[in-house]
């Protein structure tokens, strides 16, 4: 079986703006891929973009998961298929307890009905890993939720859903440095050889926690430069002014 | 995004009460309002004199009113001779299942309500065009002198009481459509809770038109004496024809000393019918009044749930839950009246607008002069699913009373673009993701009914908002 996320030649606007402007990438299984970028470089596109947000127009170019081309299937498909999207503002939904979302989540991925206890005793855990108090989920979802909070609800909804392949979207932001740490702890609890994880991210202080396997430079909606963690460390030190100069 | 798919029907689609069924017709009048038919009911009732007079004074007060100025629509919409004022399938309203015609029985097992449900209930009432079909209470409650009957049999076996209250809380000058009810009146509930007695377990009615072009004028009067309770809930539906039909209620209530009332009503109307409701509680010294409201059906809806707290320290409290669907427009909301002192009152109103319903709160916030130290508090909310639909607010508020304490609070909101998104993407279909948000906009009101009630609300609303895009 072909385990991969493959990003094709990929092309998307949003209003008549051309933003991606063919992008290439191939996430294994097993593997964690950061993409680094500038403002103003595509990364939140991307992530809307592989996630199906109706905004964002896709004008040429493949997204395959596991070989099979995703562009035509609606969100909630690609969910279903294994696909996650960790969100950079994630919008609060009133009068929706966190539990009976999460439920509802769990059984859409699952496709069928799950025990009720198996997915209370599943969640207490990964509450755990996220050091997460017990009344957080019987809150409205993200409703009133600090910064720091609603990052954590989104690990949380990725640690239940157990997708093939994750994106985060620039999880760190608005992140205390304990917060950080926690959060960067429950993704490495998930890294394993059954996930592919895409960290997009314009600072390398995510990447201090969760090393990668590699480094992505996005500029001007195109990768224009790959390696390994050092990558990171370089670009932290010598700023995107380095890459964007030679461009 | 790309243009919204066509919005299904509601009709059919979702309203599983919309059957109707043959049942034979025992008394009827011909189409029409008229003093003609006005004897004809006093006739086959057999009511007593000062009833037929105030039926006749009724009728010439509702034939020289006109629809007040802040209705909306309505004066052109229908006329009053379209409809069929008094339909009777049944001969009188029995105690005992058994007794209900057999065809009456099947179309009430078909809507669920069905003799088990007893079990639950305090009391059960099932009216069927204009009359009440059944009626009865368990014998516990009875024992405690809680009465519950149909209107009809309260004014025949409790004369007194009756007249003593009947009327004079909503008298026929109030309104058109209440001069329109007393005319023609037929069915509804009298129940009477005697002092210090709790009827902890509801008493629920359920209203059912099935004959067609009918117009259907229940009246309840609710009279809970001094440290009572009692919860009354009445549900009602209707077939679906291709014609009008009306249905005009009053509801009267007194709520003495210390005795606290709720009534909840889960209207679910088909939208052939035009709802135009009075409901009005008289609330006594320290006296609590609940109206949970939930329009859920209709073509449209005109009702406006009251509270006037006439002794010092009285509550009054509407929740009021209105879901237009299309072809529907719910002008819907609540008055609170303060007319002593060291009264309070809350209005919590909800309204989701969807498929190009419309959907209107209207509500009134009256501080009398002598009615010192009362406190208001009034929020409402709207959630507009799409840009067919609509919502307005008009509240109204005359505060002459010293040391009042209002508070009022309305938003309007959307589904958004985003919300959609964001729970898509954890894999819920759009529609389940709809109704989510449809539910939790709800759901502050919703959790304070009975679970029963709450179930059968999230369900309703549900089954309305399917196909709904934001």
């Amino acid at each position: 079986m072909n385990e991969t996320f493959e990003i094709v030649d990929l092309h998307a606007r949003i209003e008549e703006r051309e933003i991606l402007r063919g992008l290439n990438l191939t996430i294994r299984k097993g593997e964690v891929h950061a993409i680094m970028g500038p403002n103003g470089s595509g990364k939140s596109t991307l992530a809307n973009a592989i996630m199906g947000n109706p905004k964002y127009e896709v004008t040429a170019g493949e997204i395959r998961l596991k070989g099979e081309n995703i562009l035509n299937l609606p969100t909630e498909e690609r969910a279903r298929k294994g696909l996650f999207l960790a969100f950079q503002y994630p919008c609060e939904v009133p009068g929706v307890r966190t539990a009976n979302f999460l439920k509802l989540a769990c059984n859409a991925r699952a496709g069928k009905e799950l025990d009720t206890m198996d997915f209370y005793d599943k969640l207490q855990e990964k509450m755990k890993v996220l050091d997460i108090e017990e009344k957080f989920v019987r809150r409205y979802l993200n409703e009133g939720f600090s910064g720091g909070e609603k990052k954590r609800n989104e690990i949380l909804q990725m640690l239940m859903l157990e997708p093939e392949f994750a994106v985060l979207d620039e999880t760190d932001s608005g992140l205390d440095i304990d917060a950080l740490k926690i959060v960067c702890e429950g993704v490495n609890k998930l890294r394993g050889p059954d996930i592919g994880i895409l960290i997009i991210t314009h600072y390398e202080r995510m990447l201090r926690y969760i090393t990668p396997d590699y480094v992505h430079i996005l500029v001007e909606g195109r990768l224009v430069r790959s390696g390994g963690p050092e990558l990171a460390a370089h670009l932290e030190q010598f700023g995107y002014d380095w890459i964007t100069k030679k461009q | 995004m790309s243009a919204p798919p066509p919005t299904e029907p509601f009709a059919g689609r979702a309203y599983k009460e919309g059957f109707h069924d043959d049942i034979k017709t025992l008394k009827s009048v011909p189409k029409g309002l008229s003093h003609a038919v006005v004897d004809y009911m006093c006739d086959v009732k057999g009511e007593p004199n000062w009833m037929r007079e105030f039926r006749h004074r009724s009728l010439d007060l509702f034939l020289k009113q006109g629809i007040p100025e802040w209705v909306p629509g309505l004066r052109d919409e229908f006329h009053y001779d379209e409809f069929t004022y008094y339909v009777s399938p049944v001969e009188k309203s029995s105690r005992r299942w058994e007794d209900v015609p057999e065809e009456i029985r099947r179309t009430y097992d078909k809507l669920g309500i069905a003799k088990e449900e007893q079990k639950l209930l305090g009391g059960l009432g099932a009216q069927i065009d204009s009359e009440m079909a059944y009626h009865n209470i368990q014998e516990s409650l009875a024992k405690k002198g809680v009465i519950f009957l149909s209107c009809d049999d309260g004014m025949k076996q409790y004369p007194d009481i009756f007249r003593q209250h009947f009327a004079k809380n909503i008298p026929p000058e109030d309104n058109k459509f209440a001069a329109l009810n007393a005319a023609f009146w037929s069915g509804g509930s009298f129940v009477y809770i005697p002092k210090g007695v709790k009827c902890d377990i509801p008493l629920s009615v359920y209203f059912r038109i099935n004959a067609e072009q009918f117009g259907q004028f229940e009246r309840t009067l609710i009279i809970c004496e001094d440290d009572s309770f009692c919860h009354y809930v009445e549900g009602c539906s209707a077939p679906i024809y291709t014609t009008n039909s009306l249905h005009a209620a009053v509801v009267e209530i007194y709520v003495k000393e210390r005795a606290r009332c709720r009534y909840t009503t889960i209207q679910n109307w088909s939208t052939d019918v035009y709802n135009l409701v009075t409901k009005r509680s008289m609330i006594s010294a320290k006296g609590v009044m609940e109206w949970v409201d939930g329009n859920l059906g209709s073509k449209r809806t005109v009702k406006y749930p009251s509270c006037y707290m006439i002794g010092e320290g009285a509550h009054g409290e509407v929740l009021s839950l209105a879901s237009a669907d299309k072809g529907m427009w719910q002008d819907a909301g609540a008055k609170l009246v303060f007319l002593a002192p060291n009264c309070s009152g809350r209005i919590n109103s909800k309204s989701i607008s969807g498929h190009g319903g419309r959907s209107s709160y209207r509500g009134l916030v009256q501080v009398a002069r002598n009615a010192t130290g009362c406190r208001a508090q009034v929020n409402c909310d709207a959630l507009i699913l799409d840009p067919h639909s609509r919502s307005d607010t008009y509240p109204t508020m005359e505060i002459n009373g010293d040391l009042a304490t209002i508070e009022h609070e309305a938003t309007v909101s959307n589904v958004s673009d985003e919300q959609l998104f964001y729970l898509t993407s954890r894999g819920l279909k759009k529609e389940d993701a709809v109704s989510m948000i449809v539910n939790g906009f709800i759901e502050p009101v919703v959790k304070e009914l009975p679970m029963e009630f709450a179930v059968e609300i999230n369900r309703l609303i549900g089954l309305q908002m399917e196909g709904s895009v934001g």
